[in-house]
């Protein structure tokens, strides 16, 4: 086992992957927790897509990818907060349609430029390969960026995730910290999409919540069971991958099947 | 002294006006009982005065330095809360946050506040209970806790009492009328109108319109008060 991590950690695009990563894991499920009780898990979803149709776009005009994507992505995080915050139009359809339109832009940009390539493939199932020396410096510090923001709002967050009228209600800027929750996903799923695919990064934000909320009962141990679980299914997900030669982000996700199904049962038991 | 005052205040509800020109004002130490049938805008009435909602004519005014970081609230139940994970204390906490600007975290001040607003509803016990977990009594225990708990001078209750039963409507009612004894102005949405005569201070009597504004003396002899009370 210390044979394999050895081995693994001795090539530079593993231990920058591993950082990068789990750092990104981690923002991932912070986030996830409140995506989740707002009922918001399709817009992390829909960002994935339109990230994947900004990157494409970026790669097809050789411009820089992440500083493309960023922005394009923020935009339409605000866009989709606004529709599914409107209840007279239908916001989930619209979402729908925003991620797969961005989808097919992203596919056909790549097609007439680059062909059909290993390209598509990587941004729709994610590369070990993906983090460049410079990308995991971005990602270090957004990460870092991501996770100081929401612990220094973590309890304003927490009661505008519990309820909104009450918040609004007692002189709360709600709109403001909702933006913030919008803001900071669409940040995460830019900088791990590469890694874990665009089909694949929004179970990084919504399993991790969804799992520990099988056990824990309280929103600060659903908190913290979250962040941990995601790094560690992350770490157990790249070593399966590197042992297996599987890809990293599908391996990701199937050992979150297993812990979500592990702590299922475990709910069970407890609170039978 | 006034401390809210409404004025010509028009209303509506998905494209429906529900109150209209309605005129009235709320003293400071006021118990004011809003009381009405279904559909007659009471609780669009408390969510323009929390400014949830904005007037499509008229005005509702603070006076004497009334913020709205100084209003409790205690709002009917919501779909979402059904299942979240929380526990009773940092539902309780989260009512503490309307003083706070920028202060990440809660000071000594506020874990006494939420504590003592616990001990005065009975649930100081039930701290580590998952919310979502409690009976409904329970629940609206902890929900006008955490309402205290940002109510400095101002307390808004929308339907207290829907779906609890008797003895705990009682003894909620007996907290209501404790806080206003100490000074807090209270306005209360209900359909409990016997509760209303026999605690409020005012009543608000809402159909499609004002039906009656007053004192329960005088809302006692009026013909609304009269034929609303012999229905009940």
């Amino acid at each position: 086992m210390f044979e394999l991590l050895r081995e693994m950690l001795n090539y530079p695009f593993m231990a920058r992957a591993l950082v990068a990563g789990g750092l990104i894991a981690l923002c991932a499920s912070l986030l996830g927790v409140s995506l989740v009780l707002k009922r918001y898990s399709m817009i992390g979803d829909g960002l994935s897509h339109v990230s994947f149709g900004a990157l494409a776009v970026a790669t097809a005009l050789n411009a820089a990818p992440l500083q493309v994507s960023i922005p394009v992505v923020v935009a339409a995080a605000f866009l989709m907060l606004r529709l599914s915050e409107n209840s007279r139009i239908k916001g989930d359809a619209l979402i729908a349609l925003i991620s797969t339109g961005s989808l097919a832009v992203g596919i056909m940009a790549l097609s007439l430029t680059r062909g059909m390539n290993v390209d598509v493939y990587n941004f729709l199932f994610g590369s070990i390969l993906a983090m460049g020396r410079g990308d995991v410096l971005v990602s270090v510090v957004l990460s870092a960026v991501v996770l100081v923001l929401y612990a220094l709002f973590y309890s304003k967050i927490f009661a505008v995730t519990f309820d909104e009228c009450f918040a609004r209600a007692t002189g709360i800027k709600v709109g403001a910290y909702n933006l913030l929750i919008a803001l900071l996903t669409a940040v995460t799923v830019v900088l791990g999409m590469r890694l874990m695919g665009a089909l694949l990064i929004s179970s990084m934000i919504i399993f991790p919540a969804l799992t520990s909320m099988r056990v824990f009962k309280s929103y600060k141990s659903v908190v913290l069971s979250s962040a941990a679980l995601s790094v560690i299914c992350f770490f157990v997900g790249i070593v399966i991958s590197y042992a297996w030669a599987t890809p990293v982000g599908a391996s990701i996700v199937v050992v979150n099947i297993l812990a979500f199904l592990v702590f299922f049962a475990a709910g069970h038991i407890k609170y039978r | 002294m006034a401390l809210i005052t409404c004025r010509d205040l028009t209303l509506s509800y998905d494209g429906n006006v529900v109150i209209s020109q309605l005129s009235f004002q709320v003293n400071s130490g006021d118990y004011l009982c809003i009381v009405g049938e279904n559909g007659s805008g009471k609780s669009t009435l408390l969510k323009a005065i929390l400014s949830l909602k904005s007037p499509d004519r008229g005005e509702i005014r603070f006076h004497e330095g009334l913020k709205q970081e100084e209003i409790g609230y205690l709002p009917q139940q919501t779909e979402a809360q059904k299942d979240f994970p929380a526990n009773v204390w940092e539902v309780v906490l989260s009512g503490c946050l309307n003083s706070k600007r920028l202060c990440p975290c809660y000071s000594k001040e506020d874990r006494a506040r939420a504590r003592a607003n616990m001990e005065k509803l009975e649930i100081a016990d039930l701290a580590r209970a998952c919310f979502r977990e409690l009976s409904g009594g329970q629940q609206r225990r902890v929900l006008l806790a955490r309402a205290l708990c940002a109510a400095k001078r101002l307390l808004l209750l929308d339907e207290p009492f829907a779906g609890l039963d008797p003895v705990i409507t009682h003894d909620l009612h007996g907290i209501v009328k404790e806080l206003n004894d100490e000074g807090s102005t209270i306005i209360m949405v209900s359909h409990d109108l016997s509760g209303a005569i026999a605690h409020a201070s005012h009543i608000l009597h809402l159909q499609k319109g004002p039906l009656f504004f007053g004192t329960v003396s005088d809302y006692l002899q009026s013909s609304p008060g009269m034929r609303f009370l012999g229905e009940a």
